[in-house]
């Protein structure tokens, strides 16, 4: 009988109430229909490069005593690459006065800060930034910085995307896919 | 009449409660980075590891007492198992911090962990040389901390082991001492 094999994704709640057979129904179908979505898209976003094993690592440390650890972190790198952009923006205004010094330690600490939550995209391309810094080469800094802004960019709406997926497992009363990618 | 002082009845002295319970080592983190210190914080606390993040060496060395500004007396209570710092950091590297540690009497023998992002076998030759106990590649990973954690369990069960033995032999030698006596 399906509610049998789709027990464990509701959580207790609902074995309490007196909810009707056909709401049980479609609430199991839901959960598991969202729990598929979780599912593909966490794979996608580890398939198209966006994230790393890292990622999984910050999962791990998730738990129901500490529900949003990921996101929080998360947010905090984003504010993060925000700042130092601004930073290394402006280090890169002036053509003929450089700060590379000041530029590569920005690099440095963007590179540690994504390469930590596993935002694989952000990371390799502070590789090629860093590689620019060395050879003291102002275009290649900004196509980076550029392309670094992009990307950080694009992975917030991506993980916001996945996060508000979370949020509609849970409410549904379903419990969060755990997803091994290593 | 003299009672026989067998071992058991003398008073050996019990400093045990230097070592912590086996589930809460306490840990020094530090490290600038404030992403890094939120991510090392939750994992040494999933770990069952008691922890005080810390965002510089300078900091890390006020809160040990070894700033100069307060003598080490009352931080006698401090009890830290380990201390994990990053490498780079600006003002005073994770390095120097090492070398500040093992330089002072009351923290030498704390192991000290150094984490970086850059594997350079040089670097990792010096901190190793200058007495630290593990170097880590960042990012770190649940399993380098399980790993960290086990094998300073297993020290500090070996060392505990090793006091009691040593003072098992002092309290038979004293006994047989005053046997031989005949207290």
């Amino acid at each position: 009988m399906v509610l049998f094999v789709c027990f464990e994704q509701l959580s207790p709640i609902f074995l309490y109430n007196s909810v009707s057979w056909s709401t049980l129904a479609m609430n199991t179908t839901v959960v598991a229909q969202l729990q598929r979505q979780f599912q593909d898209y966490i794979v996608s976003l580890y398939q198209q490069g966006f994230l790393d094993s890292q990622f999984s690592e910050l999962r791990k440390l998730q738990d129901e005593g500490s529900p949003d650890f990921v996101s929080e972190v998360v947010s905090l790198f984003f504010d993060d690459c925000s700042k130092l952009i601004n930073t290394m923006s402006r280090s890169l205004e002036q053509p003929d006065n450089v700060d590379f010094k000041q530029l590569d330690s920005g690099v440095h600490q963007l590179k540690g800060s994504s390469s930590s939550v596993g935002a694989r995209r952000v990371k390799n391309v502070c590789i090629s930034f860093k590689e620019c810094c060395d050879v003291q080469n102002r275009e290649g800094c900004l196509r980076c910085l550029q392309q670094v802004d992009y990307e950080y960019k694009m992975l917030k709406t991506k993980l916001q995307d996945l996060f508000n997926l979370e949020q509609q497992i849970l409410q549904a009363g379903g419990t969060i896919p755990q997803v091994d990618i290593n | 009449m003299a009672e026989v002082l067998r071992p058991e009845m003398l008073d050996i002295s019990n400093d045990t409660s230097s070592l912590a319970s086996p589930e809460l080592l306490h840990v020094l983190a530090v490290d600038d980075s404030m992403v890094d210190r939120k991510f090392i914080e939750r994992l040494l606390r999933v770990s069952s590891c008691k922890v005080t993040v810390v965002d510089s060496a300078t900091r890390a060395l006020q809160y040990l007492g070894l700033d100069g500004e307060n003598s080490s007396v009352g931080f006698e209570d401090l009890k830290i198992n380990l201390i994990m710092t990053d490498y780079s950091m600006p003002g005073m590297t994770g390095y120097e911090l090492l070398k500040k540690i093992k330089e002072s009497s009351a923290f030498r023998e704390i192991p000290v962990v150094i984490m970086s992002s850059e594997n350079i076998l040089p670097r990792i030759d010096r901190c190793l040389e200058e007495g630290a106990e593990d170097f880590l590649l960042k990012p770190v990973k649940l399993a380098d901390v399980k790993r960290l954690r086990d094998s300073l369990m297993k020290a500090e069960e070996r060392a505990f082991k090793n006091i009691m033995h040593k003072r098992e032999l002092e309290a038979n030698d004293i006994y047989s001492q005053l046997k031989r006596a005949k207290i």
